[in-house]
């Protein structure tokens, strides 16, 4: 117990890796076995990231469970883990999602066990970026997800899989030799990757000259590196052209935690590195941040609106919403310490898990429906809500949450970053706000051409209803959705103590 | 006397050598084994050395000497320190793996393993050598044993091409550093080959600018550089499996080796003014080995022309003549080393199946051998410098050290290549071991259990040290504070 409780953040990293290695052993043959023991290694990240939830103490400031490990002497890098009121959220997300999507991938029939291992290993590849607190070892975590998330593209994916996985991987990859580049320049101008340590030296660091080249203009330049890092992972617009790909292709499983949970770490990257070691810069280009939110929420929804394929359709409703926690951002970065700039923030970060828990929800309800019929093309259903009046149901619950209905998850984060950026933007909130109503534009269409109109006699008596393995996924993030939209308070109340303290 | 663990080392595969050309020619066990054992020896006895070298102490440790020939000044000296150390172990990883490999060898089994020990008596003695003229005796008597591998067993279109080019640049390289050698020994009036002694002769500015470019190229043509790259993509492509592992495993080591030995340390203020050129060729390497290695469509071509890019890291790193770049490049030799040999095994177990290199003739190989895919991934994912193994452990710091050393353009210009590298190792992966299977290879079989064996060492070796590089960090470490008291306290 003490053992756990000391080491419950190295715990929760690396028990699904170990898992992963151990399930090396296992024969292939057994399908069944192998996914339970995913799923149950999956739980145990849950259970203690449920813990450290609880005893958590969000009035304390600075990182909270900090471990500290050797990892690499020579240029100075620590395996450092710590959690703090914006990671934890994450954190709890991305355990909450991982074993949800185990479930949503048990109709996964081809090479389970290689299936299941990547997933496990992804797991801790997510973690790990939310959890470190060394520069160098948030970037190893940052890019080792990427290579499970690669090959379960490129192997369980759709028919343009190739195509998507080189695209999302080559994107992500260029995307981050900016950030190499910017974390071996820290590395060697701050002689630490420690976070804590370079939060101290690095903004402090003045007047030095560098090969020619001033300090300022290194920060401003390692400043763009970063951004444009995290934000092809977010995506902002322009950057976002990967991701219709990489979505639509991924099994279903795969389209639930890239959208649950990796669109999040480029924008926990803005939270946890840009804001805090380059306040100034971040001050000085927000407005061009804030233009790009605007443009992603506007061309999200427009592009939404625009697609024949439900799953597309899907993923271009990711822009679009994670346009909002960009905006966030941006307001709290040209208004940090003020009123606006807190609400702004408060509202992105819950915006992130809100989003989180609507998007894997949209995204398995597509999958749901596509394991039945085979199609994505919104003309080709129409009309099913009286053949599967339950998944209907639950589908247009999860689209209301999506769309930021009141009384369900996704209006309180958007009113709060429109809130806080109007005083700041107004008018990029305000072309926000354009954008806000595609959004309501397309979530209906989405619904119409599913659910409603005249019933394609095609599916009559060849759709069955949604099972309870698939409802024991969704219901979780229905309850969820639900609880924050009635009472966010028990989620706000942590980001919100972090969100004053940090900036 | 402490027991000579560094001469049993090198002796042993000599020993095999001579006792493998004694046997009768149809005892093709015997001779397997044999060479099997003796690579095995010698493996765990630089694993030892390895485990047992005194890091806190650092310096030359397992040292033996006695005079040779004393009139020159020529002595019998070996040890090893931090940096070679790594070295001996990574021959003999490759020497066991190179054996392993070449198991089913049929076509004059005796002859090809009795050479393959001799070139690896050669590869150890290089990297123990403490004698300028031991040094060069080690690595001239190579030249024979590679010549005669590649002609003989290499691949029928281009071997005698592939072997006359490699030997001639080779030989070319090692004349002109044999000048640069002579000279060092004349101009140090110390009438020694003693690199110990040499390397605090203090030679004149004036001859360390004029001669370290001799010494430097001649030892970096077996490394790779650009311009002079070009014999390692024929020699190694034209050569059987195990000698491409061992040429791309091992023997490029060894340039960049007596470069960073020979050039470097005896020769620091030359370094220091000739650090830019080094640096020039060494990014253009990266970066154009790269772009030549995504274009080609021979499986085995991509992987000669990796290996060009990836040494090009190395000369970066010792270009940057700093504690990070060092190391980095110190890692870089070791990681590349056993990645490289990694690739050609695995190329070598494609081509025996399917008996083609084209990749456009090739695919779904997964499913008919995966652990040899597995192997191959795992290597593509070092050589991307994906985090999490051995790849990107040693490319960090050698970019550090670019950072701390040089104008940031080289850093900017040399991280392209990860990209690039990216590219084509996903697509060779792509073509290779998925897709469909053409009909004309439908029918190949997984790989023998040796080649399983073979891959998953070589395998968890670069991941256990990505994961961990605190195994080999502190020991190259030491070497590098070595060479840097050498080069001034830099």
């Amino acid at each position: 117990m003490e053992f756990i409780a000391s080491h419950v953040l190295s715990l929760i990293l690396f028990f699904p890796s170990v898992v992963a290695l151990l399930m090396l052993f296992l024969p292939s043959a057994e399908e069944k076995l192998i996914r339970w023991i995913a799923l149950l290694a999956s739980l145990v990240p849950l259970g203690l990231s449920v813990w450290v939830w609880s005893a958590f103490n969000p009035g304390l400031a600075g990182f909270q469970f900090e471990e500290k490990y050797v990892w690499y002497p020579a240029i100075h890098s620590t395996l450092h883990l710590g959690v703090d009121g914006i990671s934890l959220p994450m954190v709890l997300l991305t355990t909450l999602l991982t074993p949800l999507a185990i479930l949503a991938s048990f109709s996964i029939q081809e090479r389970v066990k290689s299936y299941m291992i990547l997933f496990l290993l992804l797991e801790t590849g997510m973690l790990g970026v939310f959890l470190a607190l060394d520069l160098l070892i948030f970037f190893v975590f940052w890019e080792i997800g990427l290579v499970p998330m690669y090959f379960l593209i490129n192997q369980w994916g759709g028919s343009n899989r190739n195509y998507a996985s080189l695209k999302f991987i080559i994107y992500t990859v260029a995307g981050s030799l900016g950030l190499l580049l910017a974390i071996q320049m820290i590395g060697v101008v701050a002689g630490t990757f420690d976070f804590t340590e370079l939060l101290a030296a690095w903004p402090a660091l003045q007047n030095q000259v560098w090969y020619g080249i001033s300090i300022e203009t290194l920060k401003a330049i390692a400043f763009w590196a970063f951004v444009i890092a995290f934000a092809i992972k977010v995506p902002v617009w322009p950057f976002h052209t990967w991701l219709p790909d990489a979505h639509t292709e991924a099994p279903t499983a795969g389209s639930m935690i890239l959208a649950g949970v990796l669109l999040k770490l480029g924008a926990y990257g803005f939270l946890r590195l840009v804001l805090p070691l380059y306040p100034v810069e971040a001050q000085r280009y927000a407005g061009w941040l804030a233009f790009l939110a605007a443009m992603a929420i506007i061309f999200g929804a427009l592009g939404a609106f625009g697609q024949t394929d439900f799953k597309r359709l899907v993923a271009y409703a990711s822009i679009n919403h994670m346009g909002f926690v960009i905006l966030g951002i941006a307001a709290a970065a040209w208004a940090a310490g003020t009123q606006n700039g807190v609400l702004a923030l408060n509202g992105a970060v819950l915006q992130m898990f809100s989003h989180g828990l609507s998007a894997a929800g949209m995204f398995f309800l597509v999958g749901v429906i596509y394991e039945r019929t085979h199609t994505r093309d919104l003309d080709a259903y129409g009309g099913l809500f009286p053949l599967v009046p339950v998944y209907g149901g639950i589908l247009v619950f999860t689209a209301m949450a999506w769309l930021g209905l009141p009384g369900l998850s996704g209006f309180v984060p958007e009113f709060l970053v429109v809130r806080g950026s109007w005083p700041v933007f107004t008018l990029a909130t305000a072309l926000s706000m354009i954008g806000l109503f595609f959004t309501g534009a397309y979530a209906l269409k989405a619904l119409k051409k599913v659910l409603h109109g005249p019933l394609n006699e095609k599916w009559v008596g060849h759709l069955s209803e949604i099972n309870t393995r698939e409802v024991l996924v969704i219901a979780p993030l229905m309850l969820l959705m639900l609880w924050i939209g009635v009472w966010p308070a028990w989620l706000l109340d942590v980001i919100n103590r972090a969100v004053t303290m940090w900036y | 006397m402490q027991f000579p663990i560094l001469s049993v080392i090198v002796f042993t595969p000599l020993i095999a050598g001579v006792l493998i050309l004694l046997y009768p020619a149809e005892r093709k066990t015997e001779v397997r084994v044999t060479a099997l054992a003796a690579t095995v020896i010698s493996l765990l006895l630089s694993l030892w050395v390895f485990i047992s070298y005194d890091v806190s102490a650092g310096g030359y440790q397992f040292i033996e000497k006695f005079p040779w020939l004393p009139i020159l000044g020529i002595s019998y000296h070996m040890g090893v320190d931090g940096i070679s150390a790594p070295m001996v172990l990574l021959t003999g990883l490759v020497s066991v793996s190179g054996v392993l490999i070449s198991w089913n060898v049929d076509d004059r089994p005796r002859e090809f393993f009795a050479f393959m020990m001799f070139l690896v008596v050669s590869i150890y003695g290089v990297f123990v050598s403490l004698d300028l003229f031991q040094l060069f005796f080690f690595f001239e008597i190579a030249v024979f044993p590679k010549y005669l591998m590649i002609a003989v067993w290499g691949y029928p279109k281009t071997r005698e091409y592939g072997a006359m080019k490699l030997t001639l640049y080779l030989f070319i390289g090692s004349v002109i550093a044999l000048v640069g050698a002579l000279a060092i020994y004349f101009a140090s009036g110390q009438h020694t080959f003693d690199m110990l002694a040499l390397e605090n002769a203090g030679f004149p500015l004036e001859f360390q600018r004029i001669w370290f470019p001799v010494v430097f190229f001649g030892f970096a043509i077996l490394g790779g550089i650009f311009p002079f790259h070009s014999w390692a993509p024929d020699g190694h492509v034209a050569a059987p499996t195990a000698i491409s592992m061992l040429l791309a495993g091992v023997e490029m080591k060894v340039g960049a080796f007596g470069a960073l030995r020979v050039a470097i340390t005896l020769l620091p203020d030359g370094a220091r003014e000739w650090a830019w050129l080094i640096l020039l060729l060494g990014t253009i390497n990266v970066v154009y080995g790269a772009l030549i290695a995504m274009i080609q469509t021979d499986f085995k071509y991509v992987i000669g022309f990796s290996s060009v890019s990836h040494m090009g890291l190395v000369m970066m790193g010792f270009a940057t003549l700093s504690r990070e770049g060092l190391l980095g490049a110190g890692m870089q030799m070791f990681s590349h080393g056993v990645m490289t040999a990694l690739f050609f095994a695995v190329v070598g177990m494609v081509y025996d199946r399917a008996h083609t290199r084209d990749i456009g003739h090739l695919g779904g190989l997964f499913k008919k051998m995966p652990w040899a895919a597995v192997g191959f991934i795992v290597g593509g994912l070092v050589s991307m410098g994906m985090p999490g193994f051995s790849g990107f452990v040693a490319e960090f710091p050698i970019f550090m050290g670019v950072w701390r050393s040089t104008p940031p353009i080289f850093a900017i210009i040399a991280v392209l290549g990860i990209v690039i590298t990216v590219a084509y190792i996903l697509r060779v992966v792509g073509r290779v071991f998925f897709g469909d299977t053409p009909l004309e290879i439908q029918d190949v079989g997984d790989v023998t259990v040796l080649d399983k064996v073979t891959v998953g060492v070589l395998a968890v070796i670069m991941i256990g040290l990505g994961l961990f590089p605190i195994l080999m960090t502190p020991m190259v470490q030491s070497g590098v504070e070595r060479v840097l008291a050498l080069l001034g306290g830099a």
